[in-house]
């Protein structure tokens, strides 16, 4: 049940288009609805459906050809790109199906990496990662450098950095594509438990049916437009 | 301090492609230190010149002769406070590889115009007393062992036969930029064997060499000097000693322009190949880029990164190249003999070798930083999988 | 089974800022290492043609250019007398007593002074040159002041073209022809009647002799006979000989330099190869563990590898030598170090010098692409493939 009736998105006639050499391809044909604070959300479709994309908006790293998106009461459409930069670093929380870590920095390191954008002093910085460290039961590998971690433990990481600025919403695009069986559940139990302790919402994006078992609404993509489970 | 770890470790990711660029701009810079060392060598003779020295040679060409008989009306014009004359002896010392300046000088008012040459006075004295003696500089006699009290036999070439001379002292440079490479003797003992295998040779001067009061008069004794002399047997063509020296080098300037072509052309070269090294890293890290663009980094940071990278790979390969230019000019020198009396790496050189590496680092490094700070975030996510 | 020429090239074209900026680096180098060739080889044949192997240069002994030398009349004649001396058409021995000067003329770029060889020449002095033409005007009369300029000459100094007059031993002389001389060193100097000449700078001696062999062959025995008498302080030497000796410092110089300038530069170029293809090969991992497991050998890929780093030396190597091939528009002209006069060369490119420009870019490809290619060939298949 979402704890508000509040919607921390609201997306209104959404649509977005590529090229492809000399072809316009339409990905998405007019997209409107509502995501309720605290909810978790599974976008799900099979492969070019436009989920992914969808995604990118609202996580404000791609913007639409034309309709409104309102995230966490700011009209995104209307930032230029600095302004959505120091958006996305207060409100988003991004977790990638290739962890997408900075193979020269150590656990600790890329969990730290977002607060380098506020005015934290590294001292405050430091108790910050190490409480992240420890929720996600890595106080002992926070030297580690990403090649030096196992496929579960570098998704924690990014989920480590993914909650450190305690942003308003978390976007997962196929969070679990990488993993084996036992790490997947790991990290997708996770997840659920972020949404349910920390009051995050959620917005998960894949198009295996298992991993979207944990969310409590789903919403299908079929070629550029939704549908209700 | 962070982005500074970030750079660092970003650098060292690839050993052996930093190595091999590292590799590449110690060889450029060190190449361009050298060349521009060769460059201002040409011109050494120009810059060690003095304000107050005037050269006054045939205005014909400088292969005709004087007459002594012109010391003495020179003397008298005004703002000359001494006169003195040299030959250009053109001997070979074995074989023709050993080329080394030789003078045939009127020696005491010669040395007194010369006081960036430094002689012992013990020396000077017993060069004095011997007619066949020979004053020769510290790197001659450091190329060639020459040590005082050694015969050293000349074969002439524009003054034929085979002539012996006995070392009687070494002289040292006050400056670093001092020619030490000369060998001068008596003219005394010139003239006199002049007078006996070609008497019409004999009384003839090759230069004059005259000194100021002062240097604001170097206009004035230039055109009184010349003027004393036109319309006679041979007129004079009298020049400040700088212009003199440069004479020589815009004689042969095309070389040393090509030369100065050419070093600019290495920088260029190994710009091209950082360039592509940055280019080709930056592409492979565009998902990082990426990542970092969607954490709320702007343009300005991922730049700053690649921008700190490439230079501090260039300012290592420069540091290096500039360290290692000292000993491989010392090398070159070795090589090159006395063909280049003065080869020294000079602060001026080391400054434009440090720009070079600075500028090297910041070029290659501008198309990547553009790209990646234009890189849209979904795309560059993409190319991960 | 052997990789396609195709696949190699095709790779080259997808990553068109590295190829480009490799291959523009190589250009470079080899614009460098061919131009220097194509110096020294335009130097080489204006002096080499300078000369004939069947004229004799008589100087004094050890005085190394007939600018330094002295040859006085009683030495003359008695040169003159040695019977190895060809006879012309009119009966009068084919020799030619020549006086030379330097003289400070002004060049007409520039506005200043460089030295210009003034040769004194007598009547047969045409006769004994016959790659010399008069193309303009015509040959000073003997007995006046007249003069003719070789065609490098004229055009490059105040005062050498036709109906102009020079200045210089307290007389005017008109300049009434003009000569090529078939870009040999001739072509840089001014020539006048040599008694004049001598009369004008109040020198009673020659500075050299010239003269035909009767036998090209008997040549050893006439410099044996010339040197050994004991009246004569004198060497000779053929023309050709003495011309190319001329130039040796000169030629070793600019040899020295380029060789040196190239091997760094080369080691530049060779760098910038290196790391190229150790990307490509990292870049194409996958890739080529999926051929390996397809079944092409190591060698194939080996050699794919190196055709490629080979491609971008060719590549680099054809830009280089374009551009260097303009180079042949521009002339040099410097102080050859021991004669101290003027010399003006060009850059002379032959097939030879092309040849070996393009087997040198190749040699760097091959060289730059090895290790990388042989990196290549080693991947273990399976760990290949995981990077997929």
């Amino acid at each position: 049940m979402p704890s508000s009736t509040e919607s921390i998105v609201e997306i209104r006639n959404l649509v977005k288009s590529y090229r492809r050499g000399d072809q316009i391809v339409p990905v998405l044909s007019g997209i409107t609805f509502d995501i309720a604070a605290g909810d978790y959300v599974a976008l799900m479709g099979p492969s070019g459906s436009g989920k992914s994309t969808l995604l990118n908006m609202i996580a404000g790293i791609d913007k639409p050809d034309s309709g409104s998106l309102r995230v966490a009461g700011t009209d995104i459409t209307a930032l230029n790109e600095s302004d959505l930069a120091a958006w996305r670093a207060r409100n988003v929380g991004f977790i990638f199906q290739f962890y997408n870590l900075m193979p020269v920095l150590t656990a600790f390191e890329n969990i730290e990496l977002p607060l380098l954008l506020t005015d934290l002093s590294a001292r405050e910085r430091g108790e910050h990662v190490a409480a992240a460290l420890a929720m996600m039961s890595l106080s002992d590998r926070s030297d580690h450098y990403p090649s030096e971690l196992s496929g579960g433990q570098q998704q924690r990481v990014a989920i480590a950095r993914a909650i450190i600025t305690d942003p308003a919403i978390l976007v997962a695009d196929e969070p679990t594509g990488d993993l084996d069986r036992v790490s997947a559940a790991e990290i997708l139990h996770l997840i659920e438990r972020l949404n349910r302790e920390l009051g995050k919402t959620v917005i998960l994006v894949t198009h295996d049916p298992h991993a979207a078992g944990k969310a409590r609404t789903v919403r299908h993509l079929e070629k550029g437009e939704l549908s209700e489970a | 301090m962070w982005y500074l770890k970030l750079i660092v470790r970003n650098a060292f990711r690839h050993q052996l492609r930093t190595g091999l660029t590292v590799l590449g701009i110690v060889v450029a810079i060190l190449a361009f230190g050298l060349l521009r060392t060769v460059v201002d060598a040409w011109y050494a003779g120009a810059e060690a010149a003095s304000a107050t020295r005037l050269v006054t040679r045939n205005a014909i060409s400088l292969i005709f002769a004087l007459p002594l008989t012109y010391q003495g009306r020179i003397r008298q014009i005004e703002g000359v406070k001494s006169v003195s004359h040299a030959n250009w002896f053109g001997g070979v010392y074995i074989t023709e590889k050993n080329f080394f300046p030789q003078f045939a000088v009127q020696a005491q008012s010669y040395f007194a115009l010369y006081p960036e040459f430094i002689i012992s006075p013990d020396e000077m004295r017993e060069f004095m007393h011997d007619r066949r003696g020979a004053i020769v500089g510290r790197r001659l006699a450091s190329i060639y062992g020459f040590k005082p009290g050694d015969q050293v036999t000349l074969r002439g070439t524009i003054f034929p036969g085979n002539w012996e001379f006995v070392v009687r002292g070494v002289y040292d440079g006050a400056e670093a930029r001092t020619d030490t490479s000369q060998f001068f003797f008596h003219w005394e003992y010139l003239n006199e064997t002049m007078r006996k295998i070609s008497p019409r040779r004999s009384n003839s001067v090759g230069v004059y060499v005259i000194g100021l009061t002062s240097a604001g008069h170097a206009a004035a004794v230039t055109a009184a000097i010349d003027a004393t002399f036109k319309n006679s047997l041979a007129e004079t063509l009298t020049e400040t000693e700088q212009a003199f020296q440069l004479g020589f080098v815009s004689m042969t300037e095309a070389i040393v322009v090509a030369i100065e072509i050419v070093s600019y052309l290495v920088i260029f070269i190994i710009m091209a190949v950082m360039a592509n090294t940055m280019a080709m890293t930056a592409r492979e890290r565009s998902a990082e880029y990426a990542t970092l663009k969607a954490l709320g980094f702007g343009p300005l940071p991922l730049a700053a990164m690649i921008f700190g990278e490439s230079l501090a790979i260039a300012a290592v390969g420069g540091l290096a190249g500039i360290a290692l230019t000292f000993p491989a000019a010392e090398r070159f020198a070795a090589e090159v003999g006395s063909l280049f009396p003065v080869f020294n790496v000079d602060s001026g050189t080391v400054m434009m070798q440090a720009a070079a590496a600075l500028l090297i680092g910041a070029v290659a490094a501008c198309l990547p930083a553009l790209r990646a700070a234009q890189v849209r975030i979904a795309d560059g996510l993409r190319h991960a999988g | 089974m052997k990789i396609p020429l195709s696949y190699s090239l095709r790779n080259l074209w997808t990553r068109k800022l590295t190829t480009a900026l490799t291959a523009g680096g190589m250009a470079l180098v080899v614009f460098v290492f061919s131009t220097v060739l194509m110096l020294e080889e335009g130097l080489r044949k204006t002096l080499v043609e300078t000369g004939s192997r069947d004229n004799v240069v008589v100087i004094r002994r050890s005085s190394q250019t007939e600018v330094q030398s002295v040859i006085d009349r009683a030495q003359a004649a008695i040169i003159e007398s040695q019977p190895q001396v060809a006879l012309g058409a009119d009966g009068g021995r084919l020799v030619s007593r020549e006086t030379v000067v330097l003289v400070n003329l002004i060049k007409r770029d520039s506005g200043r002074p460089t030295n210009v060889l003034i040769r004194g020449i007598a009547p047969h002095g045409l006769t004994l040159r016959p790659q010399v033409r008069i193309i303009a005007g015509r040959m000073f009369r003997p007995g006046s002041s007249e003069i003719i300029a070789g065609r490098s000459a004229a055009g490059r100094f105040r005062g050498a073209g036709i109906g102009e007059t020079l200045w210089f031993g307290l007389r005017e002389w008109t300049v009434v022809g003009t000569f090529d001389a078939g870009n040999s060193g001739f072509d840089s100097e001014i020539w006048g009647d040599a008694i004049q000449l001598m009369q004008a700078f109040r020198r009673p001696v020659y500075s050299s002799l010239l003269f035909r062999l009767n036998d090209p062959e008997s040549f050893d025995q006439v410099r044996s006979q010339i040197e050994r008498d004991q009246r004569l302080t004198v060497e000779a030497k053929r023309e050709n000989v003495y011309y190319e000796e001329q130039s040796r410092l000169l030629a070793n110089f600019i040899r020295y330099l380029g060789l040196t300038l190239s091997i760094i530069f080369s080691v530049g170029a060779v760098i910038g190869a290196m790391i190229t293809m150790y990307a490509s090969v990292a870049s194409r991992t996958a890739e080529i563990g999926t051929l390996r497991a397809l079944g092409f050998r190591q060698r194939s890929i080996l050699a794919a590898f190196l055709t490629e780093a080979v491609l971008l030396g060719l590549i680099g190597g054809a830009l280089g030598l374009t551009l260097a091939s303009f180079m042949q528009l521009f002339t040099i002209s410097t102080m050859n170090w021991q004669s101290f006069s003027e010399l003006a060369f060009s850059f002379t490119l032959t097939p030879a010098i092309a040849v070996r420009t393009l087997l040198f870019a190749l040699a760097m490809g091959v060289v730059g692409g090895f290790l990388p290619a042989a990196r290549a060939a080693r991947l273990n298949i399976a760990n290949a493939l995981r990077a997929a």
